[in-house]
């Protein structure tokens, strides 16, 4: 029926088929209102939690309004949700041999993870920008100027898109949705055990050191510091943190690079 | 353990699915073990085989999921490891559980999976409400597929898999888990694709299943075809079975050392009263066996011949503790 044979058409089918799955997952949306609720509560819980709850007893080091401080973190969270989701949408594709019938069928190889990762990012958009508007309610606000709030957002969105690639290779390795819907309360520690609510400084040593290495940390750092907001590092901050764009971009690349190839030859093969 | 090699009935025909000496193995445990497969185009042919005989390993290799180890496969004329885009573009797959996506609806999952076979939007759409009203889903084409049934579900994988109308289409055990009037609607959707030219290749448990559908029939046990023929060419290569069923249980045993005596074979239990015996094809007359067990003060209530079930075929040809003649 298709006759993919050129380079430019097999480019054009991969497209279209991405778009399509891309499609497919605004359906999904569109299907489950109940999501969409949840996406637009769960920044004002988080905001309210944190924010009002914790932030009335955590002091700020340099004197900064606690929610100034907070929000970056919670900018860090939302990107930090991309791997998860889209683990379990990959796993449970697998489980149910969705992915199968995708293989059985004469559609463009790599347009499935290319697809899941574009629908993630799509998503992801949408939730920052709910995000952000939480923030401004409560009084958060860049005070950098149009190019560095612009640069934050961007570091948010390229570490988004590579963390979505490592959901992709983990929902194919785990191949069961039930070990990936298990895998789902580890998110919230990991973002716990970073500077995203509290300053790492008060932690223990050993403890301090994994906070600082944390991603989540240099992402929250950064957008602190291309936000203006309060928060810092004092001077004899971890490499990380001293350097948060830089680390933002390094991790970045490094997962697309480890995650990209693996996740392609994990959907290409044809073992079991 | 030796094979049979009896005649496919629709000889004559291009085979559209040809497997040659395919082996694969998982690790150390071989899954299959050198399966030759042919299949005339427009039949249907049914694989039978206990749990782990290699039947899903076998349709997932036909189907280009998974590489043999050794041996080939091709699907219309193409090779299913080389050429698997163009083998891709010529067959369907519904497999065990239902490959739709649960939060799509049923014309959703249609028209995206219609997108994904690179039909045209228009042409996606039109296909997708053809198959929803062919097949009886247009009352629920909008409701999300997580609300339904076990049949329903069934059928839209069934469509699903059928809507570029693929030459050769794989259904490994399609009614695995149905209930009966379900099973008989999916039946009756299949006989439908065959009679429109669709070559099907079905995996199945159910002996009844492989009887009413297909025209021939491969059993595998072991990662091999142990025998090949039409459900009739293989019934009657076990022989006829006598059923004598007696007026008291209590004379069970000695009818059965009656029959043993008389035939040379193994009598079966088949119920409380009843005993089952595959018959030699020698001379052995209804009226001799009947005089036999009088005069061994048997009173039998029914001694009738008949043709052996397919489950009799198959628990014969898989037992592996009886030799295969």
């Amino acid at each position: 029926m298709t006759a993919t044979t050129t380079p430019l058409n097999r480019l054009g089918w991969t497209l279209a088929d991405g778009l399509t799955l891309i499609g497919r997952e605004l359906a999904r949306l569109r299907q489950e209102p109940g999501q969409i609720i949840a996406a637009l509560v769960f920044p004002a819980v988080m905001v309210v939690l944190f924010g009002y709850v914790l932030g009335s007893a955590i002091q700020v080091p340099d004197g900064g309004d606690y929610r100034e401080y907070l929000m970056p973190g919670l900018f860090a969270m939302v990107t930090f949700s991309a791997w998860l989701g889209v683990m379990t949408r990959t796993a449970s594709d697998a489980t149910r041999g969705v992915m199968d019938r995708f293989r059985s069928m004469p559609m463009a190889r790599l347009a499935v993870p290319f697809g899941q990762t574009g629908a993630d990012l799509l998503t992801g958009l949408l939730m920052l920008t709910i995000m952000v508007g939480a923030g401004l309610l409560v009084g958060w606000q860049p005070h950098r100027g149009l190019i560095p709030t612009a640069q934050a957002f961007l570091l948010m969105i390229v570490l988004r898109y590579a963390l979505s690639w490592v959901g992709v290779y983990v929902g194919l390795a785990v191949k069961n949705d039930q070990v990936a819907d298990a895998a789902v309360p580890l998110g919230l520690p990991f973002t716990m055990l970073s500077n995203a609510f509290v300053p790492t400084d008060g932690m223990p040593g050993w403890l301090r050191f994994l906070a600082d290495w944390n991603p989540v940390s240099a992402l929250t750092a950064a957008s602190r510091e291309l936000f203006g907001n309060p928060g810092a590092p004092s001077g004899n901050a971890a490499w990380p943190l001293a350097h948060p764009v830089t680390a933002v971009l390094l991790w970045t690349a490094a997962l697309l690079v480890t995650f990209v190839p693996l996740s392609l030859r994990a959907y290409t093969r044809r073992g079991r | 353990m030796t094979a049979y090699n009896v005649p496919s009935k629709a000889t004559g025909a291009d085979p559209i699915v040809v497997a040659n000496g395919l082996r694969k193995s998982f690790g150390t445990v071989p899954a299959l073990r050198g399966l030759n497969l042919s299949i005339p185009r427009g039949t249907v042919c049914g694989v039978l085989g206990p749990n782990g005989a290699g039947k899903t390993t076998a349709v997932r290799i036909l189907a280009t999921l998974s590489d043999p180890d050794s041996g080939h496969a091709r699907i219309a004329g193409y090779d299913v490891v080389r050429e698997a885009g163009r083998v891709r573009e010529r067959i369907g797959l519904a497999g065990q559980y239902a490959a739709v996506d649960e939060k799509l609806t049923g014309r959703g999952n249609l028209r995206m999976f219609g997108r994904l076979y690179h039909l045209s939007r228009r042409e996606a759409h039109r296909r997708a409400d053809e198959l929803l009203d062919r097949f009886d889903l247009t009352h629920a084409a909008d409701r999300p597929v997580a609300g339904y049934s076990g049949g329903m579900r069934r059928r839209l994988d069934l469509i699903t898999s059928i809507i570029l109308r693929p030459e050769v289409l794989f259904l490994d055990e399609p009614t695995t888990g149905l209930d009966p009037h379900s099973r008989v609607e999916i039946w009756d959707s299949i006989r439908e694709l065959v009679a429109e030219g669709t070559t099907v290749l079905l995996t199945t448990q159910y002996l009844d299943e492989a009887d009413r559908l297909a025209d021939d029939i491969a059993v595998i046990d072991h990662g091999q075809v142990i025998a090949t023929g039409t459900p009739d060419e293989l019934k009657a290569t076990i022989g006829d079975r006598l059923d004598v069923t007696v007026e008291d249980p209590a004379a069970l045993p000695a009818a059965a050392t009656v029959l043993t005596v008389l035939i040379g074979a193994e009598t079966t239990t088949a119920g409380a009263d009843q005993l089952s015996v595959a018959l030699p094809a020698t001379g052995l007359r209804l009226a001799d066996i009947v005089r036999e067990l009088d005069h061994a003060g048997v009173a039998a209530a029914d001694v009738s011949l008949r043709r052996p079930t397919l489950d009799e075929v198959f628990l014969r040809l898989t037992d592996h503790t009886e030799p295969v003649r």
